[in-house]
């Protein structure tokens, strides 16, 4: 017992993750198809979306799922299977890029909040609980009803706006609560009396400390997103044709078709709950494994 | 307990008029023209001079200043002015739809708490366990199905079994509440499943909080039954976090509503919501804007009171 044993800092891996979370290992695991399906689209899918082939269209009673459309075609005789995985494209886009901005935005709000305190961080409160008291639904149709349509390198950013401002509150908010501990640590007093300014301290010191906490509401958030686009989309609000979007997919879909082509019905809405599902199983987890005690 | 509630309520009142005075504002940016809309959409050349004409007929012409001293003296009244689109009152736009989306969202909470309380407290009471691990799969999914999307298929559902969908949304509560249960049925559905996995979801993480605190430990370690530990001791504390949660997804479920009354076209406060956005209808959009901020800060006005009502430490904190 001459040697004492000091503990090594434990070191959490990859494969730590998957051991200790199967079920976030298998929404990770479909996030990656799903991106390779979204980069690659033009080699994986069999067809160009905007392709019409009007013998398959269900309205002359085709467009059943058959070899050539494997999954169907919809009223305007596309393949089905190619307009989910271009959709893919959408969705992740979108998806990925609103969450980015609406937790970056949020994480330099809350931080700043934290770190300024007294009067500036109470009018900033304020104005989160304002957000607040909007359903995030509403808020991106206030902003969609705002913002004109915006359609750059084929990105609706306007889509983008509309899905990252509602997020905005919710992540100043966690990621406040999370540097008012941080702002009265010692290395926080140092920075400040070394001269550095409020910037550096902010983006140097502070939001760094915030990463666990903030990659976890990202992941959640990716998720919220692209069910919110897809919600858009469907409204007629999002993204419009002939981008290949999932909740588009779903828009004015004929009654007559309820009966006649459920297949145009049930693919796109399982391609949207699958991608949602391996994202929320994924932040789930890695709340888990990061930050157990975290509420969003 | 008086003294607290009449603080809660007066303290409601600059929150509001803080949103009125923003919406107003924000929304006074909108590019779209609701004129131009509503005079093309029935065809034809519109001039330019009939227009200008017609705005300044709706008052759209007018200084922002006067046009806000209009609003803003408006609304303690209840005027929410007329809807640029129709022009009726907005008010009475909103009085005529907010029954069906009230009723809907009464029914799918109700709904909610019942898949949810079962779901939840087995969850958390059998951790870790198969019946865990499904029922996290079923509420994490609820979460990610497009609430119009379900209702789409519930609709395919009824009509491969049923045969013929009724006439959504055409027969009152009052007038044949059976018929009108039918109809009203597979949208609450539709919002409810995601309803209930979040507060399923909730109440499972509350009462696995509550279950590791110390007066649990006191409480098994003085012999108390298992059954009785759970309900009196873990349960009521788990339920305060659900309760807040049940009213405010209720307060949001306009959120939900707005998706699920297109689908079924309901002629709610949500299909109202997407119309005035489609047609520029700046006015009603107001509006309605500021009915879902009055129906959130009610709402949360009543959980605090229950809470305050339950938990005497609030009451006297402030």
């Amino acid at each position: 017992m001459s040697k004492m044993n000091i503990a090594k800092p434990k070191r959490r891996t990859v494969w730590d993750f998957i051991k200790q979370q199967p079920l976030g290992f298998i929404g990770l695991i479909l996030i990656l198809i799903m991106s390779i399906a979204a980069i690659f689209s033009p080699e994986v899918a069999p067809y160009h979306p905007e392709d019409v082939d009007f013998e398959a269209s269900p309205a002359l009673g085709g467009g059943q799922p058959s070899w050539d459309h494997l999954l169907g075609a919809d009223a305007f005789g596309r393949d089905i299977l190619s307009r989910l995985i271009y959709g893919a494209r959408t969705a992740l886009s979108i998806g990925f890029l609103s969450a980015f901005i609406g937790c970056t935005v949020g994480a330099i709000i809350g931080t700043t909040s934290a770190y300024f305190g007294g009067k500036i961080d109470l009018i900033i409160q304020r104005l989160i609980d304002l957000m607040l008291s909007f359903p995030i639904v509403v808020l991106a149709i206030v902003v969609i009803a705002v913002f004109p349509k915006t359609v750059v390198a084929g990105i609706d950013i306007n889509v983008i706006i509309a899905i990252a401002i509602p997020f905005t509150p919710k992540v100043a908010r966690v990621i406040r609560s999370q540097a008012l501990t941080i702002v009265t640590l010692p290395y926080v007093d140092a920075a400040k009396s070394a001269g550095f300014s409020a910037t550096r301290t902010i983006f140097r010191h502070i939001l760094p400390n915030v990463t666990a906490p903030y990659l976890i509401m990202l992941t959640a958030f990716i998720g919220q997103a692209i069910l919110l686009e897809a919600s858009l989309s469907y409204l007629g609000l999002g993204v419009v044709e002939p981008t290949p979007s999932w909740g588009l997919m779903l828009s004015g879909v004929n009654s007559d078709y309820y009966r006649t082509a459920a297949w145009m019905i049930i693919y796109p809405g399982l391609a949207v709950s699958i991608a949602v599902f391996s994202f929320n199983l994924f932040g789930d987890s890695l709340r888990d494994w990061l930050d157990p005690k975290l509420k969003l | 307990m008086l003294k607290y509630a009449i603080k809660r309520i007066l303290l409601m009142i600059p929150t509001l008029l803080a949103v009125a005075v923003i919406v107003f504002l924000v929304l006074r940016v909108v590019p779209g023209d609701i004129v131009e809309l509503k005079l093309t959409a029935e065809g034809g050349e519109v001039s330019l001079e009939q227009i200008e004409a017609e705005k300044t007929r709706l008052g759209l012409n007018d200084p922002l200043h006067v046009q806000f001293i209009k609003y803003m003296s408006g609304l303690p009244r209840g005027d929410l002015g007329i809807s640029l689109w129709t022009e009726e009152p907005v008010s009475a736009e909103i009085a005529a739809r907010i029954g069906l989306s009230f009723e809907l969202a009464l029914l799918s909470t109700i709904l909610a708490v019942i898949i949810a309380f079962p779901l939840g407290t087995l969850s958390a009471l059998f951790r870790g366990t198969i019946l865990d691990y499904i029922i996290r799969i079923l509420t994490i999914g609820g979460i990610a199905v497009p609430s119009f999307w379900l209702g789409m298929l519930l609709i395919m559902l009824v009509l491969a079994t049923i045969g013929t969908l009724p006439p959504l949304g055409t027969v009152s509560l009052f007038a044949d509440p059976l018929v009108n249960l039918q109809q009203m049925i597979w949208p609450a559905i539709s919002v409810g499943y995601r309803y209930s996995s979040v507060v399923a979801r909730m109440l499972r993480s509350s009462i696995l909080e509550v279950l590791s605190e110390d007066y649990i430990r006191t409480a098994r370690a003085k012999g108390l039954y298992e059954k009785i530990v759970i309900v009196k001791h873990g349960m009521r504390n788990a339920l305060l976090p659900t309760v807040t949660v049940i009213g405010l997804e209720f307060a949001f479920l306009l959120g939900g509503l707005v998706v699920t009354e297109s689908v079924f076209n309901l002629n709610g406060i949500g299909k109202l919501f997407v119309d005035s956005v489609v047609r520029n209808d700046l006015n009603l959009l107001q509006g309605l804007v500021l009915t879902v901020a009055t129906a959130f800060v009610v709402v949360n006005l009543l959980i605090d009171l229950f809470y305050a009502a339950l938990d005497p430490r609030i009451r006297y904190q402030s």
